[in-house]
């Protein structure tokens, strides 16, 4: 789950690591007032779930209250277009308005959990807003990487070796230990997949401050944070998106125009990946999971058809435990239901595959009964692109 | 021959009185695995629905049974806890099938099994099978063909689609193991390949990845080094785009690593054939072996 600047900066603010004071602001007025209380000059940041904010005009410097007018009115409520949110760019709807701070040196400090080693890594860098993926492509010897001791978390020691690669002196030194450490305690205190703040800077006073943040929790334990489920801001997710999460099915839309509706992950792809080389473009992926029930089917077609660029759908099923003349029925069902006049290609292996192309054969509906996956992709290819 | 189970291999259920647990028990008895009890806490001394005895505890599950695996059921938030208990009673397999443990959980059941004889498959996975001699998972046992072709694979119905183009052109497999979906997982390619290696029913290997991670990269390399039997990969998820997690966990281009491209071109360096299509891995294979 990704959360906003702010309040992973509230996060951070709670494990002791400072953040300059800022105020999040949810209407333009807000915003104004926020800028008023905090003062000239000042930092208008607009919040999306989305980086490169900087770069796309998200972040402004505010001398006086015409100015933060004018900024306000500029950025809220309309879309930023950065190289993470696509060409359509996201809605603002909250702005953080924050103290301007005297920045001396700009660094990078990240964790992640490093899958080969099953353990977390801190990666530190001199090179502070910069996109690190740019950074370990040009220079990546400016990257100084520690992992967590198995068992044992990360030691002192390591701290204190990326404080020096990070050429920190003094009081800068020590703050830093303390930045590094509290840093790893939000890592594994609240499950986080990522915890990342670039840039870190180091201001004239010799403290380290996070100026920016990014938090991003591990699903899988937001069950042992449920105070965190309430930072969820549905408006930055995909709405059809967020439909299909309601039904528990995972589906992530695209540009393409071939919608496909797949049981498992994996073949998901597969599907996806075949009717591009069938010269096609998916629209979709959408896993309707292992149970693919009637109910799931007819969800997942709803979620299929709410996209307009959709011309062709392909359902690509390998029964295993899930029954194919189940899957059949309930595509019948929906169909019946839906009334949909776009063609639907169908392609049912594993159990009782036989019995449900019958099924499919024998309703009133047209069905393209597709007896292999490569067929079934050239057919779906075909009727989109008619 | 096969790897890690055979038709001997002695299994307990963690979780068997769950829904899930006591379906797919059933299914795997159906296939002829050797199933000799099952783990749920509280419920020692009963009976379950198949006629199994219950126990308390995976130590005295092994002490009463000789059982020298297990498969998990359990959810995931206890299913670390049940994949430490199946090490702790010292089981050679455990197979863990539950989806959706914390990673910060796994971290530390990887760390706790690096020194146990326990080899863990999953989580998040089908399981293993070795066709005609056992079945170890949920994958549909009939789709199987006794043979000579492993299959290792980090899906599920991906794997299934694979086995059934094996099967349908006349060829079967020596074992099948789907290794999971999760960024921390217990056995990765690595682990299986010198096992398939070593293995003299084993023919030929079909390696089936995905987007995230460098578990392909790795097996790339290896199989450079140290496989001198044929391999077939396919990779799923040319068309993910980056940033987005493609129903696995683990499955998500970060930063611009992860691609399915990168993988792609590492193995075709590697020397090993890559099947473009999901719909050609079995004629792929069968092009190699001419």
């Amino acid at each position: 789950m990704k959360i906003h600047e702010y309040q992973a900066k509230e996060i951070l603010k709670k494990f002791n690591v400072r953040v300059p004071n800022g105020v999040p602001a949810f209407s333009r007025e807000e915003a104004l007032q926020a800028a008023g209380k905090i003062g000239f000059p000042c930092v208008i940041k607009a919040q999306i779930h989305a980086g490169g904010r900087g770069k796309g005009g998200g972040v402004k410097v505010s001398k006086s209250a015409a100015d933060a007018q004018e900024i306000i009115d500029k950025i809220f409520g309309n879309p930023l277009i950065t190289v993470q949110t696509g060409p359509q760019g996201k809605t603002v709807n909250r702005l953080l308005i924050e103290e301007a701070v005297d920045i001396q040196r700009e660094l990078y400090v990240g964790i992640v959990i490093d899958r080969k080693t099953a353990q977390p890594v801190i990666m530190a860098s001199t090179e502070g807003g910069m996109e690190i993926e740019e950074v370990a492509r040009t220079t990546p010897e400016k990257i100084f990487k520690e992992y967590a001791l198995p068992g044992f978390g990360m030691q002192n020691f390591q701290y204190n070796r990326l404080v020096s690669a990070l050429k920190l002196k003094g009081e800068s030194a020590k703050n830093g230990v303390k930045f590094l450490w509290s840093l790893y305690n939000v890592f594994r205190r609240t499950d986080a997949s990522l915890v990342e703040v670039n840039p870190l800077v180091i201001i004239s006073t010799g403290e380290l401050v996070a100026l920016d943040a990014k938090i991003n929790f591990d699903d899988n334990a937001l069950y042992r944070h449920p105070d965190f489920l309430e930072l969820r801001d549905t408006s930055e997710e995909e709405p059809s998106e967020l439909e299909a999460s309601k039904y528990k099915l995972n589906y992530i839309r695209l540009d393409g125009n071939v919608g496909c509706m797949v049981n498992g992950a994996g073949l998901a792809m597969a599907t996806m990946d075949i009717i591009k080389l069938q010269g096609g473009e998916p629209a979709n992926f959408l896993d309707v999971g292992g149970i693919a029930s009637s109910g799931t089917v007819a969800n997942g077609f709803k979620i299929l058809l709410s996209d307009p660029n959709v011309k062709a759908v392909l359902i690509n099923i390998f029964g295993g435990i899930v029954r194919c003349d189940r899957v059949a029925w309930g595509i019948v069902d929906a169909l019946q239901t839906l009334k949909t006049s776009i063609p639907v290609v169908v392609r049912l292996e594993g159990t009782n595959a036989t019995e449900a192309c019958k099924i499919l054969a024998e309703s009133p509906l047209n069905f393209n009964i597709a007896s292999t996956l490569q067929e079934a992709a050239e057919l779906a290819v075909e009727a989109a692109n008619n | 021959m096969s790897i890690l189970i055979d038709k001997n291999t002695r299994v307990l259920v963690q979780g068997i009185t769950g829904k899930e647990g006591a379906f797919h028990t059933s299914k795997m008895l159906e296939y002829g695995t050797k199933i000799v009890g099952g783990v749920t806490p509280g419920k020692g001394g009963q009976k379950s629905e198949h006629g199994l005895p219950i126990f308390n505890s995976a130590r005295d599950a092994v002490k009463a049974t000789g059982a020298n695996a297990s498969v998990i059921f359990v959810p995931p938030k206890f299913a670390a806890d049940a994949i430490l208990e199946a090490g702790d009673a010292q089981l050679d397999v455990v197979v863990c099938i539950s989806e959706g443990i914390p990673t910060q959980d796994m971290i530390k059941v990887s760390h706790i099994l690096k020194n146990s004889k326990t080899r863990l498959i999953g989580p998040n996975c089908p399981g293993i099978i070795s066709p005609g001699k056992s079945k170890i998972g949920i994958m549909p046992g009939f789709i199987h063909k006794e043979g000579t072709i492993g299959i290792v694979s980090r899906s599920g119905t991906l794997t299934y689609e694979a086995v059934h183009q094996v099967t349908q052109l006349g060829l079967g497999q020596s074992t099948c193991i789907g290794v999971g979906g999760d960024p921390i997982i217990g056995t990765t390619f690595i682990d299986l390949l010198p096992l398939f290696e070593n293995d003299p029913e084993t023919e030929a290997v079909i390696l089936i990845g995905e987007i995230g991670g460098t578990a392909e990269e790795d097996a790339a390399e290896f199989i450079k080094k140290n496989f001198s039997k044929p391999v077939v990969a396919f990779i799923a998820g040319i068309t993910a785009p980056p940033g987005r997690r493609m129903g696995h966990a683990g499955a998500i281009i970060a930063g611009g690593k992860g691609t399915a491209q990168e993988k792609i071109k590492v193995l075709k360096e590697a020397g090993i054939r890559i099947a473009e299509s999901p719909a050609a891995i079995g004629t792929t294979l069968i092009e190699i072996l001419r």
